[in-house]
């Protein structure tokens, strides 16, 4: 006779198939944490330490032995002994961000523990941040104005007085940037559009091509924009001399003097003296600035906002076009289509379109989308150009890209979209069907509506999918920095011809391309933060659609 | 069984049928009446297997007419060829003809689409679609492309009246009508299927999802509906035909049985085989 307690066959493979669960579920936890710790703390202010190092060790900063640090990591000595200290106990080591990169010629240093003799925060260190070599660390000596006059740190109106001359510094500069950027950049558009024109009436006219009306008309026009343009020009130079007119001296940690113009600091803040409110405040603007500013040298400084707008433009072009093709190859496939090995070996290969490797697609992309259809638009439509030798849609830009990935995640919709259709009950269609409707009719307010939510799902896979590649990008359009932004106010505004810039390239250039990855460290982490950020949102906005959608149309009945 | 029966016109015409119809024949005056729809020879395939074997069959006007039957017995093929629904279907074929009103259904001059206008179909298991409850009523109208909104409000008024569930749902035409009871959507389905006015309206066992209350209502639907709509019901439920039809079709293996009416097939079956279905012996 069976034992009673007999356990149930296959009970311990619940165990198996829960362990598969925790295990997937804790490393993206870990990876997503990891982001997400060292993405947002990025912003929030660190104290900046006096170090004193020991008199007798070997460590020194330009043969001085203090120095100003922000601590960004503890980790145990590599290669202990090495550096001089004692080779027996635990041997760990700082890693202080020093800034001053103009002075020191370097921005991070490793000193071990045993070699730090002191360590404070005095309140009157200050952070500044600059437009060139990064960070600086200082103690401010004086302000020299332009007639000469100075102002002492030690006057009370000193750090009103500092922070005045920085709000208007950095007014100026929006000014001219805003002269330079878009009015100055309207002229140089209409101006190139001019040269090109000429350009072509010199081909096709031949040497006294100046002599035709239009061409007396187009150098008459060129007078008056260049005439603007010193004027404007003139205006941007003004306000960048103002610039240089009030000196700040300060004394860096090692004793070095230095004097820059206030206005080349963008911000300067005692992170010593901030309380809890302080910091809040300061993570919440660097944040911002960081989501709505464009990058600063070599991609380290700055925001990153072109890479945000670029992403999310390319993945709207992208979902609107992979949806329409997507959903209509589906509609046809399940539809309309006779089932029979035919549309079994397309069902196939569609499917294994999904598992061809991302760069082939971009090689795919940039051969007939980037050569042919662009090389072919350019040839047609923008032959003056070509005479340049300027390719205007034959070379990437973020209309290719858009296209080379809807072509990459149309699989995902096609397969969604088949389920999706498959899944409408065939009673409603009967009964759409004994209603007189034809079956476009009843594809179309019957079927499509139902089915929906699925496709909806579809598109969330292909959004994922196409935001975060970066293989085929490289090859079709993505760039490390693009001086102008895919939609802008000049005319015809969306410039889908144009290169762009992406997080996910953003990712890997400042990681892996940047000169100084250490520095670049950081923004990496906040760049990958905000790309998942960005996905999320995308994806959210769909589900809610799907969810409102799913509620209208739910067919629980069947 | 082996003796396909077709009920003549003649004989159908003898007796009064059970309804107080003003259409209906006087008894014993013989010409009266002539068939609606007619059955013709009617054979049909689904790819090789047949399942409707040289059928004739004629269906009066204005007359609710029984398909009865064991399961597999080929009543509802019958009844979705009718308005041609078994053309969805691949690999169907079929022998013989079927006629309304003297049209063949399969004249390739005949639009499928006019042809179910002609002809509504209730379903076994209820299937409004997923909108409102106006839309679902309104489909029929939408679809050939009928968007007067004055139109369409009588449409439903109407057709939801007549489907008796107007007082129920007036409040709230335009909330989902997945919302209803199976009752509710199944007189709703009825609704949106006489919305177009159609000439025929074929019911495929509409009861048999439904519970004792629900049956009873769709019955009394049916029973008003009966003087302006040619009826075809497809049912398990003896007792259903026995209280809802004038005439009742009797089919085994894909032969039509015995036809008569109602009455006659219930209490004097010509047939053996009625009889044992019918009292319940097998089935």
């Amino acid at each position: 006779m069976k034992s009673h307690n007999e356990k149930p066959a296959g009970e311990p493979l619940v165990w198996l198939t829960s362990m598969g669960l925790v295990l997937g579920i804790s490393m993206v936890v870990y990876l997503l944490s990891v982001i997400f710790c060292n993405g947002v703390t990025v912003f929030w202010p660190k104290a900046v330490h006096e170090v004193r190092l020991k008199e007798s060790g070997p460590e020194n900063i330009g043969g001085e032995k203090t120095f100003f640090g922000i601590v960004t990591m503890e980790r145990e000595k590599l290669s202990a002994g090495l550096s001089g200290g004692d080779a027996e106990g635990i041997h760990e080591e700082y890693q202080f961000f020093t800034g001053n990169k103009d002075i020191y010629s370097f921005m991070y240093k490793f000193v071990s523990k045993d070699q730090v003799e002191s360590m404070a925060t005095p309140g009157d260190i200050l952070v500044g941040e600059r437009l060139e070599y990064g960070n600086a660390l200082f103690r401010p000596l004086q302000i020299e104005y332009a007639d000469g006059k100075t102002l002492p740190a030690l006057d009370p109106g000193f750090t009103q007085t500092l922070h005045q001359l920085l709000d208007e510094g950095n007014k100026r500069r929006a000014e001219y940037t805003k002269i330079e950027k878009r009015d100055i950049g309207r002229i140089n558009a209409e101006m190139e559009k001019i040269r090109i024109r000429m350009l072509a009436l010199e081909n096709a006219h031949g040497e006294d091509y100046e002599s035709l009306p239009e061409a007396q008309r187009h150098i008459a026009r060129q007078e008056v924009l260049e005439k603007d343009y010193a004027d404007l020009e003139g205006k941007a130079g003004k306000l960048r001399e103002k610039q240089e007119e009030a000196l700040l001296t300060y004394q860096v940690g090692t004793g070095d003097e230095n004097t820059l113009p206030v206005a080349h600091f963008t911000d300067i803040y005692a992170p010593n003296q901030f309380g809890f409110g302080d910091k809040a405040a300061f993570f919440a603007r660097k944040f911002w600035v960081f989501l709505s500013e464009s990058p600063r040298e070599a991609n380290m400084e700055g925001g990153i906002f072109p890479a945000i707008f670029g992403t999310f433009v390319m993945t709207l072009l992208m979902s609107a076009a992979v949806m329409p093709f997507g959903v209509i190859a589906a509609i046809y496939l399940r539809e309309y289509a006779k089932q029979g090995w035919m549309v079994r070996s397309v069902r196939i290969a569609v499917n294994n379109l999904a598992g061809v490797p991302s760069i082939v697609f971009g090689v795919f992309g940039l051969g007939f989308f980037v050569y042919f259809v662009g090389g072919t638009i350019d040839n047609l439509f923008f032959t003056d150009r070509l005479l340049d030798n300027t390719p205007t849609f034959g070379t990437g830009g973020v209309l290719w890209a858009s296209l080379t990935l809807a072509l990459m995640t149309v699989p995902v919709v096609v397969v969604a979209t088949e389920e999706a259709l498959a899944s409408v009950p065939r009673g409603v269609r009967e009964a759409s069907l004994a209603c007189g409707a034809s079956k476009w009719q009843t594809i179309q307010r019957i079927v499509l509506p139902a089915s929906a939510p699925g496709i909806l799902t579809g598109l969330i896979l292909a959004m994922a999918r196409g935001a975060g590649e970066v293989a085929p990008l490289m090859l079709v359009g993505v760039v490390k920095l693009a001086p102008d932004l895919p939609l802008d106010s000049i005319a015809p505004f969306l410039h889908l011809e144009r290169k762009f810039m992406h997080l996910g390239f953003h990712i890997y250039d400042l990681g892996f391309q940047s000169p100084d990855s250490e520095a670049a460290k950081p923004m990496v982490f906040a760049t990958t933060f905000l790309l998942i950020l960005l996905v999320v949102v995308m994806n959210l906005f769909a589900i809610v659609i799907r969810n409102h959608l799913r509620k209208k149309y739910s067919s629980s009945v069947f | 069984m082996t003796t396909t029966m077709q009920a003549p016109p003649e004989e159908l015409t003898t007796e009064v049928p059970k309804t107080g119809s003003t259409q209906a024949p006087v008894p014993g005056e013989k010409k009266a009446v002539s068939p609606y729809i007619q059955v013709k020879d009617y054979s049909f395939w689904y790819a090789e297997s047949q399942v409707l074997f040289d059928l004739n069959l004629d269906i009066l006007e204005k007359k609710v007419t029984a398909l009865i039957g064991p399961s597999g017995c080929g009543k509802s093929t019958l009844l979705r060829n009718f308005n041609r629904m078994n053309d969805l279907v691949d690999g169907i074929r079929h022998q013989g003809d079927i006629t309304i009103a003297g049209n063949s259904i399969y004249d390739p001059a005949l639009e499928i689409i006019s042809l179910r206008k002609r002809v509504g179909m209730v379903f076994q298991k209820y299937n409004p679609f997923p909108k409102t409850i106006y839309e679902n009523v309104v489909f029929s109208l939408r679809v050939a492309g009928r968007n007067n909104k004055a139109e369409l409000d009588e449409t439903v008024e109407r057709s939801l009246k007549k489907a008796a569930l107007w007082d129920e749902v007036k409040d709230r035409l335009h909330s989902s009508a997945l919302g209803l009871s199976g009752g509710q959507m199944q007189r709703l389905c009825i609704a949106r299927a006489i919305a177009n006015q159609p000439e025929i309206l074929l019911m495929d066992e509409p009861c048999s999802a439904l519970d004792p209350i629900a049956t009873g209502k769709i019955e009394d639907l049916i029973d008003e509906l009966r003087d302006q709509f040619t009826i075809i019901i497809v049912t398990h439920n003896m007792q259903q035909a026995t209280r809802i039809s004038d005439f009742t079709a009797f089919f085994y293996l894909g032969k039509l049985i015995e036809y008569g009416k109602t009455q006659q097939i219930f209490t004097t079956p010509k047939v053996k085989q009625t009889e044992d279905y019918v009292t319940g012996r097998f089935g």
